[in-house]
């Protein structure tokens, strides 16, 4: 059930994640873009668990404090698309408490944000094929990790690893990379399956 | 109604580097940016944006912006700002620059815009 404890337990295990392999997510970026995204990441992470030490009032109020967290600590992309994903689910998580429609409000809005489709090797790669999946009610860490992988053959179109076009191919997003660790913590606390 | 330009960039000199040029052409128009992390590392900050949005003393302003990413906190800053800011898909320093020097001479929005509009890049 969504409540302030879950996503607690969620944000807790995605940040233990990204802090454990902030240096491989830093190696990923570097592959490929600017070689940033387990650092700024962990400097959320940090921030986050900040955040949530002491309880927020409600499951919203929980919500808004990841997002404004990693809006001012993260930065660059990656910042403004999970920032945007946590605000979305702010803002939804107001009207509804199935994770599901947060979820996919959330991608929507990320798809706004970065004026990006799925196919195009960024974290949407993970989130449409996951939120397609919680639709179905059959979410498993597999599914997670196949949408992880996909990344890895595609060609890079949108954000910074673009300018390197072919080049891409081969490499696993680090955006992607670090949604898995997102979703396979949500999965893990029984918030979506 | 008065027109500022802010700028935005993933680097602190880069931002304050295209105000100076800018400023050659542009010495009445308010000019403020944002580059860089809140911790001084490349990259850009909501909270900077923020800042150089509302400590422009123009009415509404007019952002440029460098790379991809810059655009999508620009965009989050324009969501949390009371004042009216428009976008530009646009070669940073020649768009600022060209901003600029028709604020300078006095052009309206409309007139600007379209100037603006055969520099889009991105």
């Amino acid at each position: 059930m969504l409540t302030v404890e879950t996503i607690a337990q969620w944000m807790n295990g995605w940040t233990k994640d990204i802090k454990a392999n902030k240096g491989y997510l830093n190696e990923l970026d570097s592959v490929i873009g600017d070689g940033d995204h387990g650092s700024n990441l962990a400097r959320g992470a940090d921030a986050i668990e900040a955040a949530l030490l002491t309880a927020p009032d409600d499951v919203p109020s929980t919500f808004k404090a990841v997002a404004m967290a990693i809006v001012s600590k993260v930065g660059g992309a990656s910042g403004a698309l999970y920032g945007t994903a946590f605000l979305e689910m702010y803002k939804e998580s107001q009207r509804t408490t199935d994770m599901v429609k947060i979820l996919d409000k959330a991608m929507k809005a990320m798809e706004k944000r970065g004026d990006s489709k799925p196919g195009e090797k960024t974290m949407l790669d993970v989130w449409e094929p996951v939120v397609k999946a919680a639709k179905r009610g059959n979410v498993t860490p597999i599914v997670i990790d196949d949408a992880v992988e996909s990344t890895k053959d595609m060609k890079a179109t949108k954000g910074r690893a673009s300018y390197v076009g072919e080049k891409s191919i081969g490499h696993l997003d680090p955006g992607a990379v670090s949604s898995g660790y997102l979703f396979h913590n949500l999965f893990e606390v029984g918030l979506v399956g | 109604m008065t027109l500022g330009i802010v700028i935005v960039s993933h680097v602190a000199g880069l931002a304050a580097g295209v105000k100076t040029l800018v400023e050659q052409g542009a010495a009445d128009v308010a000019i403020t940016t944002a580059g860089g992390t809140d911790e001084g590392e490349i990259g850009t900050s909501v909270a900077k944006i923020n800042a150089a949005i509302e400590s422009n003393t123009a009415d509404e302003v007019l952002a440029f912006y460098d790379l991809g990413s810059a655009k999508m906190n620009l965009s989050m800053a324009i969501e949390m700002s009371p004042k009216p800011v428009h976008l530009y898909d646009v070669a940073l320093v020649e768009g600022a620059y060209t901003a600029g020097a028709l604020l300078q001479a006095g052009v309206d929005l409309a007139t600007v815009q379209e100037q603006l509009s055969q520099l889009k890049i991105k």
